[in-house]
């Protein structure tokens, strides 16, 4: 009946300016749904990054000829490396490391040049501090493509065979951090914000006394529900929005796919991280409680399992099984291929689905939970 | 005893959570505009009968009818013609009057202009105008109670299911609460209160008490009160209760 849609369409337009007048009206709330995602996204951004510039190392050149001289300037010039200290002998290498400040010593043998054009072969000894063994890998693979653009450079010189691997990283030319970590913030703010806001302001009519009222009322839970997730889907994809304009504005990382499609699918995750978030509250009527569930319950396992530090594919296999359970992996999968890689649908519908299928099972869990709370 | 002056017509209602049982075959009717009492000590099963009446729970078994409607057939019916006022008082502490007002009244599909006239008569009859936009969370508790109650009753529903509407606040605002009550019971409104204050009892058209999920006696004040050779409905419950 017309009467009727006209009805339940006053109904809910009225739930949702009231859901907007508590937003408004919180500075809390407000804080968590537009502070929390840009500081953390800026924090990410520019302090979690794999880069290394400026590293401190020690040179201890035991040969101190024309070659050793240029492959140090080398060093120096890649800006990866900055040398703090020349060593005089082989004794003051474990004083520097206990110091704390050189993270890598690089020790020409005696000779080298010498040896270099005689045999063909010279050694360097490259000795890290391994207490901080991302570093130290990282530093190695550094001084490495150092000294094979050296020998590059040298090979005409030296006329030997060589096979040297021309890299080419794709995606990511630059290999900057940030392009690894934006996707995955994204991936764990929406959820979190989203799952966090929608699971403590169901809860909290619950401990107002509210919920029984409206639930007396003649709204239908559904209307209660999607009145009250209304809100949040529109302040979600606001920060959806925003996230991917500071990556682009502020971090430079490109959108090569389909802008529409990339918001449709933050949209999707949207919904996915709300159903979450109102399973969350059929399990709890306290505040405090949905808002540890969703931070324990979602955070950590967000940062650690969804691929988005550490890769899948290295952890033990039940815990590769836990990874895929997790709606954020799916995420991060779909964002990178539309952003980086300029994937189109057809490349990304299998990740969608997935997500869709969550979506489903969420909400038919939380109308499981709440019927049999009537009974 | 099938009345068509009977709002509430229970039958035999249980509600079992489990293995324990919280209403034990509830049986009795409430008259049209009539102030029904509903009283027990605190785990007697008060809340859990208001919560099957109102339709927040389901029975476990049994017949009940409010308004005239059936509870398993015609539930959101049944819901557009009762006002359900919990022990929290349940507003919302940081919408003001009005906003609440409106939002609740929205909720029952109340036209744009009947809501105005109301909220009018409302805040004139409260005497709210100097405070009707101040937030919730900045008044009295009796001022909430008794707005709270306003609410409950603003779309005019034939029955008003109030849940220890008075606990927590002092004797004067109860004694202007219930000058409230009989104001609903008077324009037609049924009245079906829980407490367990024993003088409210005695405010009442008619009270039952309620031990252990059970009612163990129904009946006006004067006449419990002769048959129980008490002065008072304390010594009525007490005598009861310890049965």
């Amino acid at each position: 009946m017309k009467t009727d849609r006209y009805i339940n369409l006053k109904r809910f337009r009225g739930f949702v300016v009231k859901e907007f007048h508590h937003i408004f009206r919180d500075v809390r709330t407000l804080v968590i749904l537009f502070g929390i995602p840009v500081i953390q996204l800026l924090l990410f951004g520019f302090v979690v990054t794999n880069e290394i510039r400026d590293a401190k190392i020690a040179v201890f050149d035991q040969s101190k000829d024309y070659i050793t001289t240029r492959i140090t300037q080398k060093i120096v010039s890649s800006g990866y490396f900055k040398i703090d200290r020349k060593l005089e002998s082989a004794s003051q290498i474990e004083d520097v490391f206990r110091e704390g400040n050189i993270k890598m010593v690089v020790m020409f043998e005696a000779g080298f040049a010498r040896k270099l054009e005689k045999d063909g072969q010279a050694g360097i000894q490259v000795i890290t501090d391994a207490s901080e063994p991302n570093t130290a890998n990282i530093l190695v693979n550094y001084l490495n493509s150092v000294t094979l653009s050296y020998m590059a450079s040298q090979q005409k010189a030296l006329q030997q065979m060589q096979i040297i691997p021309e890299v080419r990283m794709k995606y990511n030319p630059e290999l900057k951090g940030v392009f690894l970590f934006v996707p995955g913030i994204m991936a764990m703010l929406l959820i979190l914000i989203s799952a966090l806001m929608t699971s403590i302001s169901i809860t909290r009519e619950k401990e107002l006394g509210t919920m029984e009222v409206l639930l007396a009322s003649p709204l239908r839970p559904f209307q209660i529900i999607s009145g009250k997730v209304m809100p949040y889907i529109l302040l979600s994809f606001m920060n959806a929005v925003l996230i991917i304009l500071i990556s682009f504005f502020v971090f430079q990382i490109p959108v090569h796919g389909n802008l529409l499609l990339l918001l449709g699918e933050c949209l999707l995750y949207i919904i996915t991280a709300l159903s979450l978030g109102i399973l969350i509250s059929t399990l709890t009527s306290s505040q405090q409680i949905a808002m540890m569930i969703s931070l324990v319950g979602l955070m950590l396992p967000t940062i650690l399992l969804s691929g988005f530090i550490f890769p899948v594919e290295n952890m033990p296999l039940i815990l590769q099984g836990l990874c895929y359970l997790m709606p954020p992996k799916y995420f991060i999968t779909i964002i990178k291929s539309i952003m980086l890689k300029g994937a189109g649908f057809s490349y990304v519908w299998k990740e969608t689905l997935i997500l869709a299928g969550m979506t489903l099972f969420f909400l038919f869990l939380s109308i499981k939970k709440f019927k049999t709370r009537l009974e | 005893m099938v009345n068509s002056d009977d709002i509430i017509i229970a039958r035999d209602l249980v509600k079992k959570f489990g293995d324990f049982t919280a209403n034990d075959h509830l049986t009795f009717s409430v008259k049209k505009g009539e102030v029904f009492g509903f009283l027990g000590a605190n785990g007697a099963g008060k809340t859990t009968a208001i919560k099957v009446l109102c339709g927040l729970s389901y029975p476990t078994s049994g017949e009940l009818t409010v308004s005239g409607y059936n509870i398993y057939t015609h539930r959101e019916k049944i819901k557009q013609n009762i006002g359900y006022m919990s022990q929290k008082f349940s507003l919302y502490e940081d919408l003001s009057i009005v906003e609440n007002i409106h939002f609740y009244a929205g909720i029952y599909g109340l036209s744009n202009k009947v809501i105005r006239e109301r909220t009018e008569e409302l805040i004139g009859m409260l005497d709210l105008q100097n405070v009707r936009n101040k937030l919730i969370k900045d008044l009295p508790l009796g001022w909430k109670q008794k707005i709270s109650f306003s609410v409950a009753i603003f779309h005019r529903p034939s029955v008003v299911f109030l849940d220890e509407p008075t606990s927590g606040v002092d004797p004067i605002t109860r004694r202007q609460f219930w000058q409230m009550i009989y104001d609903a019971a008077h324009s037609g409104i049924t009245v079906f209160v829980t407490t367990h204050y024993m003088d409210e009892a005695e405010y009442c058209d008619r009270v039952s008490i309620m031990v252990d999920g059970k009612i163990v006696a129904l009946d006006t004040p004067l006449n419990l009160m002769r048959l129980n050779d008490s002065v008072n409905m304390e010594g009525v419950f007490l005598k009861l209760a310890r049965q």
